[in-house]
């Protein structure tokens, strides 16, 4: 695999010079595969919004790089722009951002923005909403005749319409409902799978976490505090509590049970695997009775 | 226990742009809930929830039937004041709901507003503040506090106002887990040690799972209305309703779909283990 994106020694201080300076990010370095379903989490003001900021250019470091496909998007500043539609940004509560007349118009905007013929920009827009599994008939409504729900849709479309390289989404989930949440999870993971591109998911859902992300970044006081696998970072379950964070609730159960004296020997963290993990100890018990 | 508030065969329709009358967000709601109950209220997104806690101290009025607080009808516009005093909202976003620069005047402002007596005020701004875990902070900025923070000052000023009830619409759907467990702790806490009514409507299953009744809605109708012990017991109709259970039920339900006994309500990820660890110790 390639890598398509680079954090090196990045440093962001807000304020400089006044009495309200602060370090929101100190010296990350992450490298980020062409592929990986990533999550990011931290709690708030751990430094995770700012982190994502800098990785389409809307913040540029106090010092430390940023690289994209290879290349350093500050290298050039007149051409920061192109960052915003290499790394597509989907901001927490999205939907209060749409603004068009239509659902097309809105969705269409990005595209347009890039200069994109107008059937290019309308096979970009098809292609979007049926990412997002929105009906074609939503098109010529009004973006704010919709729900809640659907207008989120739109918006992640509005990124995904660019064809990012990477795409970032903070919170996406916020604020759904249990249905609304599997909704946008599945598609995002169909999404990720039929088109390879890199995702990168921020969340405090650690439950959404668990069944998606092959690898996730626990950011703590504007450093990486952890980078590994949804099950190394979940079986360092007394750490992220310590800074206000959590596990999967089924990933307390187990911890519960070990505490009680039954050790499972593994770590679990997601219904799933627990159900395997029980039925075969199960299983394995009554063999041996 | 006194009965606190009462629905009548309510109904409530939102009206189209060209002013027709669309499907009701609440059709034919009869409801009661006494004082001292701690009420989680949940369904999907679209299915009335909100609507039902707006009509519950007269931001909105019922299109049919009657919403009675303590003997006040909402309807009744020389008791609305009295009834908004009884039954305190709380909304989803801390930021929109605070109004001062610094935290104590924040929670003193609706005291203010009614006129009382700055000695009184100071006592139960300082009360309140402390009934939220809050009064370290009280010469703070707001804006510089954490998600969570903020909505204990939100809810700080409700309490404020010695409400009998509170309402809670998603308080805890911006924050960090920190942030969720302190709000929900203070949520607890004055439902137990101050005896003020909680009716908290949420999309945390966890969260509802605290509570001690549940009521699901859907489609504008109550579908369920029971102990959360018996509402998350029935995973199949929850998941029908746009729901789901929480993971200790989850895991339980899996384990008696592959043909096992299992008493499947557990609500506590210990009471949850307990029922695993017996279940693997069982021969």
């Amino acid at each position: 695999m390639s890598e398509i994106l680079r954090v090196e020694n990045l440093t962001h201080i807000y304020g400089i010079g006044t009495p309200f300076e602060k370090t929101a990010i100190d010296d990350v370095t992450i490298s980020v595969e062409k592929g990986e379903f990533l999550g990011i989490i931290g709690h708030t003001g751990s430094g995770k919004s700012t982190l994502i900021q800098h990785l389409n250019g809307l913040l540029k470091p106090t010092s430390g790089k940023v690289f994209v496909a290879g290349k350093d998007i500050w290298q050039d500043p007149k051409e920061i722009r192109n960052a915003c539609f290499k790394v597509g940004l989907v901001f927490q509560y999205p939907e209060y951002q749409l603004f068009e007349e239509t659902v097309f118009k809105d969705i269409a905007f990005g595209p347009r923005n890039m200069g994109l013929s107008e059937d290019e920009t309308e096979s970009r827009v098809i292609e979007a909403v049926d990412f997002v599994g929105l009906s074609h008939d939503e098109l010529k409504k009004s973006p704010f005749e919709i729900s809640g729900g659907e207008k989120r849709r739109v918006a992640i479309a509005g990124i995904i319409a660019m064809r990012p390289d990477v795409l970032i989404l903070d919170e996406p989930t916020a604020g759904l409902d249990p249905y609304g949440r599997d909704e946008i999870l599945s598609h995002l993971i169909e999404y990720h799978e039929s088109r390879g591109t890199t995702v990168m998911l921020v969340t405090h859902n650690m439950e959404d976490m668990a069944r998606t992300v092959s690898r996730a970044i626990v950011i703590n006081q504007a450093k990486v505090m952890m980078s590994g696998t949804p099950e190394q970072v979940f079986a360092r379950a007394d750490e992220l509590f310590e800074v206000g964070l959590t596990v999967p609730q089924i990933t307390r159960v187990f911890v519960e049970l070990k505490n009680k004296g039954v050790d499972i020997g593994r770590p679990i963290y997601t219904v799933e695997s627990a159900k395997e993990a029980i039925l075969q100890r199960k299983g394995g018990g009554m063999g041996a009775s | 226990m006194a009965e606190l508030i009462r629905l009548e065969d309510v109904f409530f329709y939102y009206h189209s742009p060209e002013g027709e009358e669309v499907k009701p967000a609440i059709d034919g709601v009869t409801l009661s809930i006494d004082e001292g109950e701690f009420v989680a209220i949940l369904g999907h997104n679209g299915s009335g929830k909100s609507t039902l806690a707006k009509l519950l101290n007269g931001i909105i009025l019922p299109s049919g039937g009657d919403v009675i607080v303590s003997g006040m009808n909402t309807k009744d516009q020389d008791k609305i004041y009295d009834i908004r005093r009884k039954v305190g909202m709380v909304f989803q976003n801390p930021d929109n709901q605070i109004v001062a620069t610094v935290v104590e005047e924040d929670v003193a402002f609706a005291l203010e507003n009614l006129g009382m007596p700055s000695e009184e005020i100071r006592e139960k701004v300082d009360e309140a503040l402390e009934a939220v875990g809050m009064y370290e902070y009280r010469g703070h900025a707001p804006h510089l506090l954490s998600g969570g923070q903020k909505q204990r000052v939100a809810i700080a000023g409700v309490i404020a106002m010695k409400p009998t009830c509170i309402v809670l619409d998603e308080p805890t759907a911006m924050l960090d887990p920190k942030g969720r467990v302190d709000v929900m702790e203070t949520i607890r806490n004055l439902n137990k040690e101050y005896g003020i009514t909680i009716i908290l409507i949420t999309h945390h299953m966890e969260e509802a799972a605290e509570a001690s009744r549940v009521i699901v809605m859907r489609r504008g109708r109550i579908e369920f209305d029971d102990t959360p012990e018996m509402v998350f017991s029935k995973p199949e109709e929850m998941d029908d309703a746009g729901l789901s259970v929480p993971q200790t039920v989850e895991i339980l339900n899996e384990i008696k779909k592959a043909g096992f006994d299992m008493d499947i309500g557990a609500l506590t990820v210990d009471e949850c283990a307990e029922r695993i660890k017996n279940f693997l110790e069982e021969k």
